[in-house]
């Protein structure tokens, strides 16, 4: 590891927040209220159930606390609130649930 | 009475995205510490914090700075990373988009995971919320994260001390966000999408600069779409 350039610095942090506005604003900003075609919005209905479980599963699955070791506490924790989730439709309850087998298995287990 | 419900919609947002205060805490204060280790002063780490806002592509771009890696490559893999707000930002376009033109801007730059999910999880639910609704509840469900992330870099740089690794506070994050969506999966689309989108999620992790998931995404949405039209075609009711 070395020192980070302040030059360096700050042309990433400019550029980088730039850039990131442009990602978020790119559609609600140049579409607006004008109408988009009806695929598109079809496919746009499964953007959060399909991004958000795709970020999280390879956590999951290979979790960078266990350096990438599969980690039956933490697979445990993930399927209870999912499907604490899906029942109860709780948001909190299935936190609490996930967080309860998390902590429950590692402390059995530790 | 407009005022009012706009202020009841907000209110509402506040309460959405609490529960998320347990995951942007320690993430905010975990990017203070490593910027500060990475030599960073407290303006530097602050501003990266307010201008980037956006924890992975933040702690990417720290990564591959320490490393040395060319700017032209810090600055492409931490966007690659944040790729996915743009298709959080073509989300919020039909259910936003015809809110004043500050408004939306002020929306975009404060959408990261958390907001968007709580934004999106209710404008699903109550379509018949209208404009002014929504951008009243989205600034409500940004109000305790958004803060608390510029606190907490700030905390962590000014800490220095690591999160006992024993909190297992990493999966903090996984856990909120399938608490999140769990009750987003009102048809058999909707579970498609995400059984496709996590089945690609694992062998595209391979690729580099986190673009597995974007492709993930897209196959996910495209398996939800998929199933849509098929349900339709069978006269099955969504």
């Amino acid at each position: 590891m070395t020192d980070i350039g302040t030059g360096t610095l700050w042309t990433v942090i400019i550029l980088l927040g730039l850039g990131s506005f442009g990602l978020r604003f790119v559609f609600t900003g140049l579409i607006g209220d004008r109408a988009m075609p009806p695929w598109l919005l079809r496919h746009l209905r499964y953007t959060a159930v399909a991004i958000l479980p795709a970020l999280v599963a390879p956590q999951v699955v290979w979790p960078a606390a266990t350096d990438g070791v599969f980690d039956i506490p933490r697979a445990a924790a993930a399927v209870v609130t999912l499907g604490v989730g899906l029942v109860t439709r709780n948001v909190i309850l299935a936190i609490l649930s996930g967080a309860g087998t998390l902590y429950g298995l590692l402390y059995l287990m530790g | 009475m407009n005022i009012t419900t706009r202020k009841n919609y907000y209110r509402q947002g506040i309460i959405a995205s609490s529960p998320f205060i347990l995951v942007v805490v320690p993430f905010a204060a975990l990017f203070g510490v490593l910027a500060t280790e990475a030599g960073l002063d407290l303006v530097e780490t602050m501003a990266f914090s307010i201008v980037v806002i956006a924890g992975a592509a933040q702690f990417t771009a720290l990564q591959l700075m320490q490393e040395n890696a060319p700017t032209a490559i810090v600055l492409l893999s931490a966007l690659a990373v944040n790729l996915r707000m743009a298709m959080y930002s073509a989300s919020f376009t039909p259910y936003i988009g015809a809110a004043p033109l500050w408004q939306r801007a002020l929306c975009a730059y404060l959408t990261i995971d958390q907001t968007y999910v709580v934004g999106i999880s209710r404008f699903e639910a109550e379509p018949q919320m209208s404009v002014p609704q929504r951008v009243a509840f989205f600034l409500g469900a940004v109000t305790p994260i958004v803060p608390l992330w510029y606190i907490f870099t700030l905390v962590g740089a000014l800490a220095g001390a690591r999160i006992p690794e024993s909190w297992a506070l990493d999966f903090a994050i996984p856990i909120a966000f399938l608490a999140m969506i769990a009750p987003m999966f009102r048809t058999p689309a909707h579970l498609v999408a995400a059984l496709v989108a996590v089945g690609v999620s694992l062998p595209a992790a391979i690729l580099p600069y986190s673009l597995g998931l974007i492709v993930a995404g897209i196959a996910g949405m495209m398996a939800g779409a998929q199933t849509e039209l098929w349900l339709e075609r069978r006269g099955v009711a969504i």
